[in-house]
């Protein structure tokens, strides 16, 4: 099962409002278990490419298949198999843990017991048990991450999709974070992750960096760091955005 | 003063960029008063009518002959006595007149399709109008004054002028300032050597000017396409207009005092301000009718006693000294609000 | 008076929250000064007060010994905030936004040109474009302009690289470091830790306290703790072992790298031997140097984040 082993493949895709091309023929593949890294400054098209891939916006040429579903064609199927979470929008807020939870396996359509085993699972996993019934935004910054990432991937995604996930959050907080997508990963789980942390960058797998709506750099973190010769991701990273000339 | 006109200056630019909130509040007063006008009427037009009459006398031939030349009804003809249920049953005809002749004397009886009970009181009234006026011995005389025609058109425009003030004024000047405090602009404002007092005024002056122009907007289709009476009571029409502008403008300055969101600012204002002016304002529904309850609460409601002057100076044409009780009122409610307000808005820059 | 701002035993509560507690805070004229603390430990709050926006509920801060609260008049025309989110019409065009705000402090803008000149020159392209339209970075340069504007003695700049990207900070820190030498006070704050090697003088804050206040090299070279860079071929297995050693204290990841927190006693080489038993390949062990975030994990290590 060769084919299998890629989550996600993307050929020439490409999106233009207009006269302006946000995604310029981007090309490449994200294996299963990987943790790839969606770099680009603002406006580079990141945000358009990423939708494109969650099946909520049509490419205008270009082929892709995420969970070899055709994000073109199988839109909602697309939908179906993968988890998204983003800093801004991932809880609500006013609802409690456990309302969260059903709310969210409802949504991806999971059966009573199936949510009652995953939602069991997840409290134990998270050491939640105690939190039920706790208000989502009374949680500490850190809970509310750790529950955004386990609803998110509560239906068992082939691939989740991280938003700038990690956004002002402290030092301590972040790091449990990322130790969550580590775990995620080993387990199996596609983790595709844009972020302004470059430190972060270090912890992908591998690495592309978007600039004017093209991918101008993909490698795992080594490689890149030999290839332009610097000693962090940050580094590659301004060499890499520095000739953007595009204003978003 | 330059501020000011800059803090002006930059409100109407806000308005002008949103084309579709500036199209919405201008179309829809002249939508409301156009529908209310013509399309939702109370007036009765083209009353089928048939009659009955058992001997045809000088007197019945000129009744009849008036009902068939008056252009309120359409005279269906005579009829047989057993054919009034059907007729009325089937829907086609609206009222059936019978006239029976006792010796000499011609008594009359209407019998209207009640299904709408307010369409078969003007039916009736209507025809008693036309009999009364020819049977010279009949010992009751109905007269409509002011409106003589019952034109419910005329009726509405009080109202319509009574919501729509306060719910442009109060909705567009309350979102707009907590827009600001949304967007956070409004904090760079207050951290600006400018004065609170200078705030408030740029945002209520234009807001004063829009509603300005909806009210010419308003009178020029009441008084040309509505045709109401023109009179010398125009210029009072628009001077109680006025105040009654500046109380929904302090209206709306209140609720975004208290007001977070732009969502709560707009429902706040829709839910406070529309459905007591709608519902007991006097608009729709007489006060004379309601319990003594909602009477006693409907003289808070700024609305009623705009509609009332409105009434007496456009539709009775009446002038200023019959509405020195509303304008009283009307003013006293404008700086209690006004300095509500202004206090209220003082305090909520510091917490 | 060499002080520009000053602050004593500040506290703020939002209902039984305490949004900040016993700030004290002192920053000289002329300096570049960091607030450095991630999201919800405070930094909004006490850009509130300062810029007076804000009543504290006990304690007192002065800028330029004007009082926050007593002298707010006096003291709004000598600062320029610049809030958290950006706050300018996004209806209005560059040009009228900065003439808005120049306006309201009743100064011209060619009087403030030179100031705003390093800033503003990206921007003069497009005078005519709505500010909602621009990018992040330009809206950024656009708001520091209008904050300009009135040519304030202290800059308040509430996380004004939050969500920017990292070629976009870069140029902002530049121009902040420009508009340091035409003697203005800045106060910048933010959340990413790596910023704090702009600065002058940083203060870390956390929960609403103040955790330390220095120069950020004094401060790196305060972590007092004995730290190591740790590598392996699956990073990931290598957190987890190195955890449940007992000679460590802490371990956590570090850009590309590990960071261990060693006790006494630890060795690195007798640590490399141990978990190559447990069949971790590449491993290799070698000292590190701290930096801030190292810094802010070990202050509030004890704390529930």
């Amino acid at each position: 099962m060769k084919k299998c082993d890629k989550v996600i493949s993307v050929k020439d895709l490409t999106k233009k409002f207009g006269n302006f091309t946000a995604v310029d023929h981007i090309t490449f593949d994200v294996q299963k278990g990987e943790i790839f890294g969606f770099l680009g400054a603002n406006g580079a098209g990141k945000t358009t490419a990423m939708k494109m891939l969650c099946g909520l916006s049509r490419p205008s040429s270009g082929s892709a298949t995420v969970a070899n579903y055709d994000i073109s064609t199988q839109g909602e199927e697309v939908k179906r198999h993968i988890g998204y979470m983003s800093q801004k929008f991932s809880l609500y807020e006013g609802l409690r843990v456990d309302e969260n939870i059903k709310l969210f396996s409802t949504i991806y359509g999971m059966t009573d017991d199936m949510i009652k085993s995953a939602s069991d699972r997840l409290y134990k996993s998270l050491n939640m048990e105690g939190m039920k019934k706790t208000l989502v935004k009374d949680l500490p910054v850190g809970w509310k991450q750790k529950l955004a990432f386990a609803v998110s991937t509560i239906h068992n995604p082939e691939v989740v999709f991280l938003d700038e996930p990690t956004g002002g959050v402290d030092p301590v907080t972040r790091r449990k974070f990322w130790e969550l997508i580590y775990k995620a990963s080993e387990e199996g789980m596609t983790v595709f992750v844009t972020t302004h942390y470059l430190d972060e960058a270090e912890y992908c797998n591998r690495v592309s960096i978007m600039v004017d709506g093209k991918i101008s750099a993909l490698d795992s973190p080594k490689a890149l760091k030999e290839k332009f010769n610097v000693a962090t991701m940050d580094e590659v990273f301004r060499i890499v955005a520095k000739d953007a000339i595009r204003e978003d | 003063m330059a501020i000011l006109g800059s803090l002006i200056k930059k409100e109407v630019l806000h308005i002008v960029r949103d084309p579709r909130t500036m199209v919405i509040t201008i179309l829809m007063p002249v939508v409301l008063l156009l529908l209310f006008g013509f399309a939702i009427s109370t007036e009765v037009n083209d009353v089928r009518i048939a009659a009955v009459v058992d001997r045809h006398t000088d007197e019945t031939r000129n009744l009849l002959e008036k009902i068939r030349v008056n252009h309120y009804f359409t005279f269906l003809g005579l009829t047989s006595e057993n054919e009034v249920e059907y007729l009325l049953r089937s829907g086609k005809a609206d009222a059936i007149l019978i006239l029976r002749t006792d010796e000499t004397r011609l008594k009359g009886e209407i019998v209207a399709d009640a299904s709408n009970p307010t369409n078969a009181q003007s039916v009736a009234t209507y025809i008693m109008g036309v009999i009364n006026n020819g049977v010279s011995s009949s010992p009751v005389l109905t007269y409509t004054l002011y409106n003589p025609q019952m034109k419910s058109s005329y009726n509405f425009v009080p109202g319509i002028m009574g919501m729509i003030f306060i719910l442009i004024c109060a909705i567009m000047t309350s979102v707009s300032i907590v827009r600001e405090k949304e967007n956070g602009t409004m904090n760079l404002l207050l951290v600006s050597p400018i004065k609170p007092a200078t705030i408030i005024l740029g945002k209520l002056i234009p807001y004063f000017l829009l509603s300005c122009i909806i009210l010419l907007i308003m009178m020029l289709i009441s008084y040309t396409l509505l045709g109401l009476p023109v009179s010398v009571t125009i210029i009072d029409v628009v001077l109680v207009s006025l105040l009654y502008i500046v109380l929904s403008l302090s209206f709306g300055l209140l609720v975004s005092t208290i007001a977070d969101s732009q969502l709560t600012a707009l429902i706040g204002s829709a839910v406070i301000l529309m459905l007591p002016v709608i519902m007991l304002s006097g608009m729709i529904f007489p006060i004379d009718n309601m319990p003594v309850f909602l009477q006693f609460i409907s003289c808070v409601i700024p609305a009623r006693w705009y509609i009332e002057a409105m009434r007496k100076l456009m539709i009775q044409q009446l002038d200023f000294s019959f509405i020195y009780q509303e304008i009283i009122i009307l003013f006293s409610m404008t700086i209690l609000l006004m300095s509500l307000s202004i206090c209220k808005f003082y305090s909520s820059q510091k917490k | 008076m060499d002080c520009a701002v000053k602050i004593d035993n500040l506290s703020k509560l939002y209902g039984k929250k305490e949004a900040l507690s016993n700030i004290d805070l002192k920053v000289e004229k002329g300096e570049m000064f960091g607030i450095i603390g991630p999201d919800g430990a405070g930094k909004s709050t006490l850009y509130k007060i300062m810029a007076t926006l804000l009543l504290p509920d006990s304690g007192k801060a002065s800028i330029f010994g004007l009082d926050t609260v007593r002298d707010y008049r006096k003291l709004r025309e000598k600062i320029g905030y610049m809030p958290e989110r950006f706050s300018l019409y996004q209806d209005l065009t560059v040009a009228e936004n900065l003439n808005f705000f120049a306006s309201l402090f009743g100064v011209k803008i060619k009087d403030s040109y030179d100031l705003i000149a390093p800033v503003f020159s990206q921007l003069e392209k497009f005078p005519n474009r709505k500010a909602g339209a621009l990018s992040g970075g330009m809206k950024q340069k656009l708001a520091l302009s209008c904050a300009l504007i009135h040519r304030p003695a202290i800059l308040l700049l509430d996380e004004p690289t939050t969500g920017v990207d990292a070629i976009s900070r870069n140029e902002f820190w530049e121009m902040l470091s420009k508009l340091r030498e035409r003697d203005i006070t800045i106060l910048v704050s933010t959340s990413y830790m790596d910023e704090a090697n702009r600065c002058e003088r940083i203060a870390m804050i956390n929960k609403g306290r103040i955790l330390e206040v220095g120069t950020p090299q004094n401060l790196v070279s305060r972590i007092g703790e004995n730290l190591f860079n740790a590598v392996g071929e699956n990073m990931f297995r290598l957190l987890s072992e190195l955890r449940v050693m007992p000679e460590i204290e802490d371990c956590y990841t570090f850009g590309s790298t590990l960071h261990i927190v060693a006790k006494k006693g630890f060795n690195p080489a007798r640590a490399k031997l141990e978990l190559e038993e447990k069949g971790l390949k590449g491993i290799s062990i070698y000292p590190a140097k701290g930096d801030i975030e190292d810094l802010f994990i070990k202050l509030t290590r004890n704390e529930e984040m």
